[in-house]
């Protein structure tokens, strides 16, 4: 946005301003631009398949189990419904918390600190992980299998595991690009081309998979 | 803060490549990677062009070729349907022209992540390896269709459901990352690495075209890739996604409860933005060539651009007029017929405006002009029977006949392949730096001009009969003359016409390659940048030393005054030279 634009005009202007200037449509490095346009896109993968999970289920000619029996732990020999994503659910979102210190510390070019706050987030990622790896675990020695379940319509299993797959692959993924920055960081191969971008880019990344999640649990653990 | 520069006004840092490897197989240059993409795209496009000679021969002449069975025909029309629309066309216009020309228009140095550029090389290469190999697993490709349907894509009875289907999906999956990976440095091209003064509303409309349709690519093929990734664990795992319980050559299948139709609004919200990913560049591109070869400003600019953008949004609302007969609630119907016939509106501008373009031009009949105004005749063809189809009524009768199949040809098919022969004869003396032989070009176009014709205006009077489409041989109905078999067997023989006459069209490349004289370095006297590079064919880098600096659109024929009927976009006012007498020269493009 131009000086004169702010003068001339408010917010609409400027974005006019800025889409009808020359050289560039955005003020930020194409990385950052490029991460959030292949997000857009992700986001469009995602939706289309819970939009295909919601379908199905309001199709299936099978009733649909009740997720919060299916889903529940039994914990000091009380059952206690939605436990386990409830634990996930948060580390996920504290893992956003210390990606966006990380992002803070990527400003002051804090070597050590960054990659701290980087690991700390992967290894968040990674427990997420670990705790999914649990809950297929539980499910599968219950019998739910991606073709069917004792439950009810086979449906259940099969949006389950591929919705949460493919979720948990971004995790991973994730956890791994985290840990190859962070090392990067240490190493100050970005002190030799003095520029940061990198570490924002990821976090954009990051948070987007714990939004993703969000919605993953309303739709599948909350409906 | 980190601090950073636009791209434009960033030192540049491309490294030579000197090793023959590095700079022609492994290549991180667009150009490079532009012309691997298209030609791998019409080696696969000469493939489906073959199949689709074998489907004709069938039709034309049935109980005549032994070695063609209904299993045979079903997987030649199915792998022509998918190879034309994704393999050949997505890929060439995006990954061929987008590559070549997005940084050359826009006056940028290279994509802005080259690494990731090369790797949607590659990755779209093996894709069309795996595509290629479903040719030869155990029960051969799938004779799915191109929509892939299920039930049936899955179930046994249909000719590759062992493997053929599976690679089909892999491959399709493995395309959409490749593509993925191109369409990002597309988008981000645009958007951030344009030189000095290109503005958007200043570039050509070539690259308009393919920035819109990149978006459509990125939005709309996850619905494809989702679809890809259900179907193959349908087929793969027994889930029930798709497959609702059915009998399967007296057997119940293991599958129960599950939606095909989801299939097909997943298909085709991919499907439909599908055509417009193909069309908008066709759109750009043509508008480029008609402007230059009729020494005329592209008639309402702007309006061109908004009409890009107004198609390509809408494109994302009106997939289900493919699913009338799907058994959709009526009132759908209703909604998508309306939104279909909207779409109509912003098309129709474009037509009007290129039509307008021609008007009073100082037209050079040339062979990319040709294709170009060819392109104007079947495309408003097409368009037209679109409108039919747009109509829930006139569409029940007509659905799955060969009225669609003439439709879908004549807009999706011949249109663009106009547009993508008048692109590559245009360009073609700056990616080689050779001119091409004219004559050839010339038997070349009216051979493809008329024969097209030949083949696709008798379908329509064929599915208005009610021929089915898709049928290995219609063999005795009541409906259906004799007559009719008669015009099969001249369509048959047109398309094999047309088929051998693009032998012309291979001759002339390979002959001009190494034959052809040098073209100079704007040989049509064009105004975009790419015209304007230091080096013909340019080199890496593009710019040499400074990059261009752009003062007006890329429209500037005709100029009142000036001494040459064309200003380039990078000329200084100052240094336009006029003629004795008429003054100053006045920017017309002020407001562009
Ligand atoms: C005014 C513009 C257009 C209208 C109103 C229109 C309408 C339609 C309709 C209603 C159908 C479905 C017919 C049926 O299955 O019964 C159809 C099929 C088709 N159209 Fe268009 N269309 C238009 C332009 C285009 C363009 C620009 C393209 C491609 C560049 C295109 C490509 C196709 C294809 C490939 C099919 C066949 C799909 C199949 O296999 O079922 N159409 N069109
Ligand atoms: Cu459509």
């Amino acid at each position: 946005m131009s000086e004169q634009a702010i003068k001339t005009g408010g917010h609409l202007q400027s974005i006019v301003h800025d889409w009808s200037d020359q050289k560039q449509a955005f003020h930020v490095p194409w990385g950052k631009l490029m991460m959030w346009i292949f997000l857009i896109s992700d986001t469009f993968i995602f939706s289309c398949f819970l939009v295909g999970y919601m379908s199905v289920r309001m199709t299936t000619t099978d009733p649909w189990p009740y997720p919060s029996e299916v889903f529940a732990l039994n914990l000091f020999g009380h059952t206690v419904p939605l436990i386990l994503i409830a634990i996930m659910t948060f580390i996920l979102i504290t893992s956003s918390g210390t990606m966006a210190l990380a992002v803070r510390y990527a400003h002051f070019r804090d070597k050590k600190k960054i990659a701290l706050l980087m690991y700390i987030t992967a290894l968040f990622g990674a427990s997420f992980v670990g705790m999914q790896a649990f809950e297929w675990t539980k499910l599968i020695g219950e019998g739910v299998r991606p073709w069917g379940n004792p439950f009810g319509a086979p449906q259940f299993g099969s949006a389950f595991f591929m919705i949460t797959g493919f979720h948990g692959l971004h995790v991973s993924v994730g956890v791994l690009y985290l840990s190859i920055v962070a090392t990067k960081v240490l190493n100050g191969v970005y002190d030799k081309k003095n520029n940061y971008d990198i570490i924002e880019i990821t976090g954009l990344y990051w948070h987007f998979v714990d939004l993703v999640w969000v919605f993953i649990f309303a739709f599948f653990y909350l409906w | 803060m980190t601090t950073y520069l636009p791209i434009a006004d960033q030192p540049s840092e491309l490294h030579d490549p000197h090793t023959f490897i590095s700079k022609y197989v492994w290549s991180q240059d667009h150009k490079v990677i532009a012309i691997q993409y298209g030609s791998t795209a019409v080696f696969v496009g000469l493939i489906a062009l073959v199949l689709s000679g074998l489907m004709r021969l069938q039709l034309g002449y049935p109980n005549t070729f032994a070695f063609i069975d209904p299993s045979n025909y079903l997987q030649f029309v199915t792998m022509h349907g998918m190879i034309m629309v994704i393999y050949l066309l997505t890929a060439l216009f995006l990954g061929g022209f987008g590559n070549y020309l997005i940084p050359l228009q826009i006056g940028a140095r290279d994509m802005v992540f080259p690494y990731l550029n090369m790797l949607s090389y590659w990755f779209y290469l093996l894709s069309v390896l795996i595509l290629l190999a479903s040719f030869f697993v155990h029960g051969g490709p799938t004779g799915a269709g191109w929509t892939l349907y299920p039930p049936q894509a899955i179930l046994r009875g249909t000719p590759g459901a062992d493997m053929g289907i599976i690679l089909m999906l892999a491959s399709l999956a493995v395309f959409i990352i490749a593509f993925t990976m191109g369409g990002l440095n597309y988008v981000t091209t645009v958007l951030q690495a344009r030189t000095h003064g290109m503005t958007m509303m200043r570039m050509p409309l070539s690259v308009w075209g393919i920035f819109v349709a990149t978006i459509l690519g990125l939005f709309a093929f996850p619905a494809l890739f989702v679809s890809a990734v259900m179907m193959t664990f349908d087929n793969l795992i027994g889930t029930s996604f798709f497959m609702p319980a059915v009998q399967s050559l007296g057997q119940n299948v293991a599958h129960t409860g599950g939606s095909p139709v989801l299939f097909q609004h997943l298909f085709w919200f991919f499907g439909h933005p599908e055509v417009y990913i193909v069309a908008l560049p066709a759109f750009g591109l043509v508008s480029d060539v008609l402007s230059t070869h009729a020494r005329k400003n592209i008639f309402g600019y702007r309006m061109m651009v908004w009409a890009i953008v107004a198609i390509g949004a809408l494109s994302f609302v009106v997939w289900a007029h493919h699913m009338y007969v799907s058994g959709m609630n009526p009132y759908f119907g209703f909604f998508f017929a309306f939104t279909t016939l909207i779409i109509a509106v912003p098309t129709a501008i474009k037509v009007y405006n290129w039509v307008l373009t021609l008007w009073q031009g100082n037209i050079r009949m040339t062979v990319p002009m040709m294709f170009a105004m060819g392109f104007i005749f079947t495309f408003i063809h097409g368009g037209l029977t679109g409108i039919f189809l747009g109509n829930v009524t006139i569409d029940l009768p007509l659905s799955d006949t060969y009225f669609v199949v003439a439709h879908f040809h004549m807009v999706m098919g011949v249109s663009p392949i106009m547009v993508l022969f008048a692109s590559i004869y245009h360009w073609f003396p700056k990616m080689s730096g050779k001119m091409f032989n004219v004559t050839l070009g010339k038997i070349h176009f009216w051979a493809t001009f008329l024969g097209t014709y030949a083949i696709y205006l008798p379908m329509h009077y064929l599915g208005i009969l009610g021929v089915p489409r898709r049928y290995y041989a219609i063999g005795t109905t009541s409906f259906i003359p004799d007559s009719a078999m008669a015009l099969n067997a001249n369509i048959t023989q047109a398309a094999l016409f047309v088929g051998v006459m693009q032998l012309v069209f291979i001759i002339n490349i390979i002959w001009s390659l190494v034959k052809g004289k040098p073209a100079g370095h704007n040989p049509w006297e064009a105004t975009s940048l790419e015209w304007q590079t230091p080096d013909t064919p340019p080199h890496h880098g593009n710019w040499g030393e400074k990059l261009p600096v752009v003062y007006r659109w890329a429209y500037e024929y005709a100029v009142p005054g000036a001494k040459d009927d064309f200003v380039p976009q990078n000329i200084p006012p100052e240094e336009v030279v006029m003629l004795p007498g008429a003054g100053k020269y006045v920017n017309r493009s002020e407001e562009h």
